[in-house]
């Protein structure tokens, strides 16, 4: 091959390479322009046979253009896979906003919600948190907590029993104040707890009543527990759980379980009032039942609906709205 | 308990604004729920004569009236009402008055007749319930009168409070003002009637003995004469309108005016009327009859209490309502005055039998003083006086058994103590007294006497709740006690809230269904109908306490589906209860998760429960096909884990989404998470894997129908041993190329050794060990 074919060569190399449509047939180029059948690797067998100063001018030459077509190879390449990888890509298009149905979690119902986070604000205070029997006997709900039989505090309470022992032995507890009992009879003082739970009252159901709804209780007995500390522990909850701004007051009251008694109001932001729950110190009577000394140990406690707080909280204006289930109600939270 | 400011003012100087005197009865205890101005809105309101009635030419539901409004001339008037006569004297809105309605009466023409104003029915101007007829008034006024000075109505205030069980003192006028007196520190003082006793000595006309002394503690009796039986004059009747009573007649109104005031209910009985003067108190016999002042004929029984005549024939329930028999009307002109104490229990018993709750059994029930009978007859008298009544000479009173009035030691340091506060021993002392708290010191103690109107403080904690309340509760300084403890969930409450987590990760939500059922829900999904029943259920649908989550979780599917809201994936975790096995002190109550898939089968229902399982750490667990009434007879398993049974897992009988008419097939899973809680679960041991090369080696076998899938991973287990690392079911399918009956059950194994690679050999040795195990021990072929 004359260094004139060469240069006839390399031209035509060029114009089939630029040809080459995609990697495969740039492979087979590569292999047709550079492999063993090649016209180069042909022409450097002939350069045994030829003068030493013709050897080395086309042995030069040869491996110019061996690296000329490399590197108009390797160019060539780089260009097809660029356009492959695009191509691929433009293959795979997806429309998002058509896949974006998919997965979804679970809605905690508003009562969990709220039950949650009161138990983790008294878990932040250092309290432990107690559960009892949904279905108590009367003495823990009534007799234990200085209610005397026949008394008519008694009434405060509509009370559901059920058919279990004697005739009115066995009912649907109507308040959460029986765990304090069970905590007491069960833990040596200091008592630190809450009890949150599912309550009876026999009512038709409305905007504001249930036959079953949900309180929380507070109960606290140690040396020297005081009113003040009621109060102080209130307004700690208070501001907690409502926010910068919200106060508390204690109102007198009476609960047969406990002595002072109050009722406790939360004061918004705006100066309005909302009446919460009811409070007080233990009465000696229940401490004395539960098997503690009135003179060694005091102790309060306070108690307040949850489901109220719930709707408080998510702005709903009925309460069987959090019972109907109803899954447009469920999935909203 | 309703009291009016002006009544309050005429037992103590009170001061302050009607609002501050409402925030300090909310501060003492008594929440004033209500406060109202009244008498007030009766400006342009005279007094008119009727002169003329006639139809209007051309409306039948007016008429034309022509009435005198005090100038002597005839005032024409459109008015809707027929029930007057001409010389009747009726309420007339005059021109430009502003109704308390807002509405201004102007001049109009109704149908072509003019209209100078409006007469008024009672309700619309605030003075009673009437609002059809134009109402009527006493004929002796004056035409022209202004109207509130025709009724001598003066503007007040009325409180609307919220009385406290232990607060019989301030079911009175008086008992309310002894409390303001106190914290505003101003004079307190009851009426002190001075009524002068004339006309035969009442022990020769009447006497009384009380035989049950428990039920009775105290029979006061006083013999009236000159009796006239007449309205009240109107202040009178104001006042108790105003605090919800309707004025009857001047007998009548005296009784609940004295009662409203001091909280004493009385009772009068016609002496005329009366067989034999000789009143007898103690307990009814059972089937003694009475026909009460109300006119119903009642029957007795022995625990309720009732006084008799001479005769031993019953004339009154005790402290509840008298007899129809001995009542007064307008022949009456001497009667037999009783003021008494009833044991509260009782009467509560016999009020709600006979469901008869007055306001004297309500003041009864908490509680009365047992002090002020005296002192009430008086006022009652007092009251009659104008009408020319007198009392005869001699009370009669006999006392059965009162509580006992022990005088309470009260330390001064403890009161502090419980309070937080420092009143000083002084201070304290004062602080009682103005509350009629007699008390001396006695050391560093007050020795206290607590006042016969205050049954319910008897211990040194009840006078402790007396300084707080004087002394402000407000005022008490907020301090928060420093909890020594480590706060925190217990490990239940925290796994709780994990099965929780987890379901709400697996995207279903959380239901709330109420556990109350009604009769035949239990039985309709399959389970016992043994379960706990409710004694007094309101209605029926909340009769029976559900004995698994099943019943409610399918009614709110239901309920959805109803809404055309099918495919909901809810779960509940509730309590349910059931009649125990065995005799113990409660019924039994266990902690539940359920699950309900709608549109769902028993495979998405296991992937669930699986998912718990690994989130709960649990070891080992077993799926056991079992048959439970209620759930799928092909579709259901029986959940082990380490041996124990814990719940179901698979999907609701099709007779029961039928029953409960659930439109979807149901994946279902209930677990008992008291018993699997408490089997071991949570924290895991490391367990240190090979560091040598793993192979893997897929086998798949056409099995019969009948062996469950995990019988042969058990299989394969056990033929691999310890060189198995990983087992997984990759692929299951069924086809007609297969025998009837057949499915083909792909597994892929994983092989490798702790301490050396497999050989090539080693590897073809355990997959034909896992091949012939399978195929040995199961009716199952290797598909090549």
């Amino acid at each position: 091959m004359t260094e004139l074919d060469l240069d006839a060569h390399l031209a035509q190399a060029a114009t089939d390479i630029t040809a080459a449509k995609d990697l495969a047939a740039l492979k087979d180029l590569d292999g047709a322009l550079l492999g063993k059948k090649s016209a180069i690797t042909a022409a450097k067998r002939t350069l045994g046979g030829l003068e030493p100063d013709q050897r080395r001018a086309l042995g030069l030459r040869l491996n110019e253009v061996r690296d000329e077509l490399t590197g108009l190879l390797e160019e060539r390449r780089r260009h097809l896979e660029v356009g492959e990888r695009a191509a691929q890509l433009e293959n795979e298009r997806l429309d998002l906003t058509e896949l974006d149905r998919g997965r979804r979690l679970g809605h905690r119902h508003v009562i969990t919600q709220t039950w949650e986070r009161l138990e983790d604000l008294f878990v932040g205070m250092g309290y432990t948190v107690s559960e009892g029997p949904e279905i108590e006997d009367e003495w823990h709900n009534f007799g234990a907590l200085n209610f005397p039989p026949d008394h008519p505090a008694r009434d405060m309470y509509d009370t559901l029993y059920v058919n279990y022992g004697d005739p009115q032995s066995t009912l649907l507890r109507t308040h959460t104040s029986p765990v304090q009992v069970r905590v007491m009879e069960d833990q040596e003082p200091p008592i630190y707890s809450i009890m949150p739970g599912r309550v009876f009252r026999s009512d038709t159901a409305d905007a504001t009543h249930m036959p079953v709804f949900h309180q929380i209780e507070a109960l606290v007995i140690d040396r020297g527990i005081t009113f003040g500390d009621l109060a102080g522990t209130l307004e700690a909850f208070t501001t907690a759980y409502f926010g910068e701004g919200f106060t508390s007051r204690l109102r007198p009251s009476y609960f047969p379980f406990t002595e002072p008694s109050a009722e406790f109001d939360i004061r918004r932001p705006d100066g309005s009032w909302l009446e919460l729950g009811g409070c007080g110190m233990v009465h000696p009577n229940v401490l004395t039942a539960a098997g503690l000394d009135p003179e060694e140990w005091s102790g309060f406690a306070f108690g307040f609906g949850l489901d109220r707080l719930a709707l408080m909280r998510h702005g709903i204006d009925d309460l069987r709205e959090l019972f109907r289930n109803d899954h447009r109600f469920l999935s909203q939270f | 308990m309703k009291v009016l400011l002006s009544w309050l003012r005429e037992f103590a100087p009170l001061e302050g604004a009607p609002e501050d005197i409402a925030d300090q009865l909310s501060a003492l205890g008594l929440a004033v729920e209500e406060m109202t101005a009244v008498g007030e809105g009766f400006d342009g309101l005279v007094v008119a004569r009727v002169l003329d009635l006639r139809p209007h030419p051309d409306a039948d539901r007016i008429q034309l009236v022509d009435v005198d409004a005090g100038d002597g001339q005839a005032l024409q008037i459109c008015c809707g009402a027929f029930n007057m006569s001409v010389g009747d004297l009726v309420p007339l809105a005059t021109l430009g008055t502003v109704m308390p309605n807002g509405m201004e009466i102007a001049r109009r023409k109704m149908r072509g007749e003019w209209s100078n104003g409006m007469l008024c029915a009672s309700e619309e101007i605030g003075l009673g319930d009437d609002s059809e007829g134009i109402m009527l008034l006493d004929a002796a006024l004056e035409p022209g009168t202004p109207l509130s000075e025709a009724l001598e109505i003066v503007s007040d205030v009325l409180y609307d409070l919220e009385v406290n069980p232990n607060r019989p003192d301030a079911m009175s006028v008086a008992g309310v003002a002894r409390d303001l007196a106190a914290v505003q520190q101003v004079p307190f003082s009851l009426c002190r009637p001075t009524v002068q006793e004339s006309g035969d000595l009442a022990p020769g006309r009447v006497s009384v003995e009380i035989i049950d002394h428990d039920l009775c503690g105290r029979f006061a009796l006083r013999v009236l004469d000159g009796i006239t039986v007449e309205p009240s004059p109107r202040w009178l009747a104001n006042r108790l309108t105003a605090l919800g009573m309707r004025p009857i007649n001047n007998v009548v109104d005296a009784s609940n005016y004295v009662m409203l005031e001091l909280g004493q209910p009385s009772h009068t009985y016609d002496l005329a009327r009366l067989d034999g003067a000789g009143f007898t108190v103690r307990r009814a016999v059972d089937g003694e009859e009475i026909t009460t002042l109300d006119g119903v004929e009642r029957t007795l029984e022995s625990s309720d209490g009732v006084v008799t005549d001479a005769q031993n024939v019953v004339i009154g329930i005790a402290g509840v309502m008298g007899g129809a028999s001995t009542e007064i009307d307008e022949t009456t002109t001497t009667v037999a005055l009783e003021m008494a104490w009833w044991d509260p229990i009782s009467i509560s018993a016999t009020a709600r039998r006979l469901g008869l709750r007055s306001e004297a059994s309500a003041r009864f029930e908490r509680g009365a003083d047992p002090e002020v009978a005296e002192l009430a007859m008086q006022r009652f008298v007092e009251l009659l006086a104008p009408s020319g009544v007198t009392m005869a000479p001699g009370l009669i009173d006999e006392r059965g058994n009162l509580p006992a009035v022990d005088p309470v030691t009260v330390r001064v340091a403890r009161v502090n103590a419980l309070l937080g506060t420092e009143v000083s021993q002084e201070a304290m002392s004062a602080l009682l007294t103005s509350l009629e708290f007699a008390n001396t010191v006695d050391g560093d103690n007050l020795q206290v006497i607590v006042p016969s109107f205050r049954p319910d403080t008897t211990t040194e904690t009840d006078i402790a709740e007396e300084v707080a309340r004087l002394y402000g509760y407000a005022n008490i300084a907020k301090t928060v006690p420093l909890s020594t403890l480590t706060g925190g969930l217990t490990s239940r409450q925290k796994d709780r809230r994990l099965v929780r987590n987890t379901m709400l990760g697996l995207g279903i939500d959380e239901a709330m269904p109420v556990p109350f059922l009604a009769p035949g829900d239990l039985a309709a999904a399959g389970l016992s109908a043994t379960g706990v029943m409710v004694a007094n259920p309101l209605v029926a649908e909340e009769s029976v306490m559900r004995a698994s989550l099943r019943p409610g979780l399918l009614k709110t599917l239901a309920y959805n589906a109803s809404h055309r809201l099918t495919g909901l994936q809810i779960f509940e975790v509730g309590h349910v209860y059931d009649q125990p096995a065995q005799s113990q002190p409660l019924p039994d109550e266990n902690e539940h998760l359920g699950v309900a898939l709608a549109g769902a089968d028993a495979g998405e229902a296991v992937a669930v429960w699986s998912a718990l399982a690994d989130a709960l750490a649990l070891g080992q667990y077993e799926l056991v096909a079992d048959q439970p009434a209620g759930l799928h007879a092909t579709r259901t398993a029986r959940i082990e884990v380490s041996g124990t049974p814990v719940g179901f897992v698979g999907e609701i009988d099709p007779t029961v989404l039928t029953a409960y008419e659930v439109p979807q097939r149901v994946g279902w899973l209930e677990v008992n998470l008291d018993v699997l809680l408490a089997l071991p679960h949570g924290v895991k041991m490391f367990a240190a894997f090979s560091r040598y090369p793993t192979s893997d080696v897929d086998l798949a076998f056409e099995v019969d129908e009948s062996v469950p899938a995990a019988a042969v991973a058990a299989a394969l287990r056990e033929a691999a041993g310890s060189l198995l690392v990983d087992l997984a079911l990759f692929d299951v399918f069924r086809s007609e190329a297969m025998a009837e009956g057949k499915r083909s059950l792909a597994y892929t194994l994983r092989f490798q050794a702790d301490d050396r690679t497999l050989t090539d050999g080693e590897i073809a040795e355990t997959r034909q060990r896992c091949i012939d195990a399978v195929q040995g021990a199961l009716p199952a072929v290797l598909r090549s």
